[in-house]
């Protein structure tokens, strides 16, 4: 078995210089780099701590949120401020993993976690671009039932497994990182030929924090296929002002449909807060789904969840 | 790697491979083995120990992160949810029970017991393949005082 270093750091200076060494990889909650070292799907050469970096604030103020990346997912859900100003991340974050795992994993852990399906997570090792690049896509004739209907490519149909993000998307967030400021629908990328290729991050960058602009009210709907601790099939983030039962402005981003959150780019200003209505104005962005056999039923599903999101208040836990 | 843990009060040092977890520290090297292994990929909640006083799962996390923190695993537990369990019959096989044990206390210390379907989903972190969780949810209600 090979050897591999580990380097608690003090600071994000220390961090920075660690994390750019070749094989290093940062470790914070563990909830994930752990899992991928025990399947081998990670062996790295230097782990770094960033545990404990003073990277967990929580704070509102009349800009916005400002997550430290380091924020622990439960501290931020159980927010007062976040429940109520930013209920969309609190509501996401409640609905992901357990409470032990809630308690342990951070912020950026969370966007930085990679997909769920089942060949990149295999015992043994199957043939996957994720994994091991050129090896070929299993998902495409196999078990695709959790694929992408958006943004796949033939290297690979997987979809990204946050929560978070598809909350940071619709609320319009920004993400901080030690070489830049981006918005969080950039933060992930497209498969196409380098699927092993998760987000636009360089090797030794790290995020720093994540920002929120102040919001109008929120919500999060996840569909999945028990009632808690899942992953979701589909899922909705929507940010909207409405008025008199018309939607007046209304941001929207998907999540378990794409290799991304999937941002529901359809302009619904001035659409009744209707089924029919939602449901029309909603259609288009669907015309570019391409599923595979196993998930078209993401396509319905979607645009059903889209329509529930908006019309109907949803309390923190059980919608599911 | 040397890394010093507090473990259910007592100072206790120990010498792991960066790569170990926290759980086969407990188990292997100190040998608390009352925390258990079920799935080891933080899917079951048999694992789950108290560090600073909040609920984690130990197969999750690397032993070497821990330095100085404040570690309790079922050994250390003292708690009335215990006597709840005997009372209510909330075990059959009871591989699950320490780390059910460890969660419903740190469930009931957050407060997450309004209602049944409250404490069913702040427990959704542990599994039971005997099934027990009806008498798992009375015993966590009982302890809350809503029996």
């Amino acid at each position: 078995m090979r050897d591999v270093g580990y380097l608690r750091v003090g600071d994000t200076a220390e961090a920075l210089t660690a994390a750019a060494r070749p094989g290093a990889r940062l470790i914070a909650g563990g909830t994930e780099l752990v899992n991928l070292l025990k399947e081998r799907i990670e062996q790295p050469d230097l782990l770094v701590d960033i545990s404990r970096l003073p990277l967990t604030d929580i704070t509102v103020g009349p800009d916005g949120l400002h997550l430290g990346a380091l924020a622990r997912m439960s501290d931020v859900a159980a927010h007062p401020e976040v429940r109520s100003g930013y209920p969309a991340i609190a509501q996401a974050l409640e609905l992901s993993a357990s409470p032990q795992l809630r308690n342990m994993a951070t912020m950026g852990g969370n966007l930085m976690q990679r997909t769920r399906c089942p060949y990149f997570r295999a015992d043994h090792d199957l043939p996957c671009n994720k994994r091991r690049p050129g090896s070929g896509c299993s998902a495409i004739d196999g078990d695709h039932r959790a694929a992408a209907i958006f943004g796949a490519s033939e290297s690979c149909v997987a979809t990204h497994p946050s929560d978070l993000a598809v909350a940071l998307v619709a609320l319009d967030a920004q993400v901080r990182t030690t070489a830049r400021t981006l918005p969080a629908r950039d933060l992930h990328r497209l498969p196409g030929d380098q699927p092993h290729r998760d987000t636009v991050l360089d090797h030794g960058e790290m995020i720093l924090g994540i920002d929120v602009p102040v919001s109008p009210p929120s919500a999060y709907l996840k569909v999945r296929e028990r009632g808690s601790y899942e992953f979701a099939l589909v899922s909705v983030a929507v940010a909207a002002e409405t008025s008199g039962g018309v939607i007046r402005t209304a941001r929207a981003a998907l999540g378990g449909v794409a290799p991304k959150p999937w941002p529901l780019d359809v302009d619904l200003a001035g659409v009744p807060l209707r089924r029919d209505e939602l449901r029309a104005a909603i259609a288009p962005a669907f015309a570019a789904a391409r599923p595979l056999p196993g998930s078209e039923f993401k396509i319905e599903l979607a645009q059903r969840a889209v329509v529930r999101a908006l019309t109907k208040p949803i309390g923190l836990m059980g919608e599911t | 790697m040397r890394v010093r843990l507090r473990v259910n009060g007592a100072e206790r040092q120990v010498d792991v491979e960066p790569r170990v977890t926290l759980l086969d520290a407990l188990r292997e090297v100190i040998g608390l083995t009352g925390t258990k292994k079920g799935c080891d990929r933080g899917e079951c909640g048999a694992c789950t120990v108290h560090v600073n006083g909040r609920r984690i799962d130990a197969c999750m996390t690397l032993a070497v992160m821990h330095e100085g923190d404040e570690i309790t695993t079922i050994e250390g537990l003292d708690h009335p949810v215990q006597r709840a369990f005997l009372e209510h019959d909330a075990f059959q096989c009871g591989f699950c029970t320490p780390g059910q044990l460890m969660s419903a206390a740190a469930c009931l210390a957050e407060g997450h017991t309004g209602s049944d379907a409250e404490i069913r989903e702040w427990m959704s972190g542990n599994t039971c393949r005997c099934a027990a969780y009806p008498h798992i949810v009375a015993a966590v209600r009982e302890v809350a005082g809503r029996a």
